[in-house]
This record gives structure tokens, C-alpha cells and sequence, in this order.
């Protein structure tokens, strides 16, 4: 019983960093769906996805209302990224996973760094 | 053509690392894309419900889904992406970047460690 209001608890905090930030929270279902509810990797990963579309819809179907989505745009991204999968699956097989890792977790940081010190050098103006 | 190109590494580091494709999209539609904060959060979160729906899909076909459980944590954050959608119309854009970049930030520390 704990353990699924924890669950949900987590899952409602996702929720917000997804509809905050345009993320879709699966970096929050994963570990959840397998530390919380004993789920395996594999099946984890699979029901985050499920978990996702409620997520995504929702919170799409708001920023609707604002007007800030585009549509046709995001068919594009998605059509590219359901290809770039693919490619994905390739090379996650030839390389071992904590080389793959490090990387990502490399290029995160100057990504964040790149868009914090763009965000610093914008002039202020409301928007 | 961006856009494509865009969406080809969300999909290449969400099967690499399966994180999803929204913290790749996000900054590269606005470093790459010159989009807005608030557009480019919105179109990444609909581009991940139709990644989502197709991936979902594909696993569904080899009966790795567990609806129950998927339901339990999918239901609230469905309601919490609602609020955060909300929340965002209230925030700066520049309050928003610099919310990511943190993120980005204690993502990029998590795989490193």
C-alpha cells in the first residue's frame, strides 16, 4: 500500500517537472517503476513509456491552450527521433555502457552550461 | 531540416541511455532551433507523447508493458503536468532556462557518479 502511494507521489512530482520543462519524466518513472513497485529493467522501461503518454497528453493539452505548441514541429521531431532510435540501439550495443555514460553525462553538463550562460548574456526584458 | 536532425539525436541518446528524448529536445530547440523557452517546452512534450505512443506500442507487441503499474505512477503525473504547464505560464523565460540548466546539470552529475 506504501508503496504505491510513494509511487504516485513520485509520479505526481514528475508530472510537474514534465509539464515545467517539456520533459517527458521517464528518468523519474524508470528508477520508480523498479526500486518502488519491483519492476524489472526491461518492464520498467517499456511502462515508463505507457506512463508517459498520460503525462505527455496532458500536459501538451494545456500549453495548447497558451498557444505554444507546435504542432508540425513536433511531428518532425518525432518522426526523426523514432528513426534516430534505431541508430541509438546500434551503437548502445558496441559500446560498453559506463564509456556511454560518462559521455552523456559530459555533454549534459556543457549543455547546461551553454544555455545557463546564453540565459546570462540575454538582455532582461519580460516575455 | 533541423528539426529532423533534432529529433534523430533525441531518439539516438533516449535508446542509448533510456532517458527520455525532452532533455535533448528542449536545448537544442533553442540553441539549434532559435525557439522560444516556452514553444520549445510545449513541441518537445508533444513530440514525446508520439514517441511514447510508438514506443509503447512496439513493446506492447512483446507483452513487456505493465499497464497497473505504469497507470499508478502515469495517473498523478498526468495531473502534475497539467500544474506544471500552468506553473510555466507564470515563470520568466529566463527563470525557466536557467531551471533546466539545473536540471541538465544534476542529470549530467548523476551519470557521472
Amino acid at each position: 500500500m506504501w508503496a504505491l502511494v510513494a509511487a504516485g507521489a513520485v509520479g505526481l512530482v514528475a508530472g510537474v517537472l514534465a509539464g515545467l520543462f517539456g520533459v517527458g519524466g521517464g528518468i523519474l518513472f524508470v528508477p520508480t517503476l523498479t526500486l518502488v513497485l519491483g519492476l524489472t529493467q526491461i518492464h520498467a522501461e517499456a511502462s515508463s513509456l505507457l506512463a508517459i503518454l498520460p503525462t505527455a497528453a496532458a500536459g501538451a493539452w494545456q500549453q495548447r491552450r497558451y498557444g505554444n505548441v507546435r504542432w508540425r514541429a513536433s511531428l518532425v521531431l518525432a518522426l526523426g527521433a523514432i528513426a534516430g532510435v534505431e541508430a541509438g540501439v546500434q551503437i548502445a550495443e558496441a559500446l560498453p555502457e559506463h564509456v556511454l555514460r560518462r559521455l552523456f553525462g559530459v555533454l549534459m553538463l556543457a549543455v547546461a552550461a551553454q544555455l545557463a550562460w546564453r540565459t546570462r548574456r540575454k538582455p532582461t526584458y519580460p516575455s | 531540416m533541423r528539426l529532423v536532425v533534432i529529433g534523430l539525436l533525441a531518439g539516438f541518446f533516449s535508446a542509448l541511455f533510456g532517458v527520455g528524448g525532452g532533455i535533448v529536445v528542449v536545448p537544442l530547440l533553442i540553441l539549434m532551433a532559435r525557439f522560444d523557452e516556452r514553444p520549445a517546452m510545449a513541441t518537445s512534450l508533444a513530440a514525446i507523447g508520439v514517441i511514447a505512443l510508438v514506443g509503447a506500442v512496439s513493446y506492447g507487441f512483446h507483452g513487456e508493458l505493465k499497464p497497473g503499474a505504469a497507470a499508478v505512477v502515469g495517473l498523478p503525473a498526468a495531473f502534475g503536468a497539467v500544474a506544471g504547464a500552468t506553473l510555466q505560464q507564470r515563470l520568466a523565460s529566463r527563470t525557466l532556462s536557467l531551471g533546466f540548466s539545473a536540471l541538465l546539470a544534476v542529470i549530467g552529475v548523476w551519470l557521472l557518479i
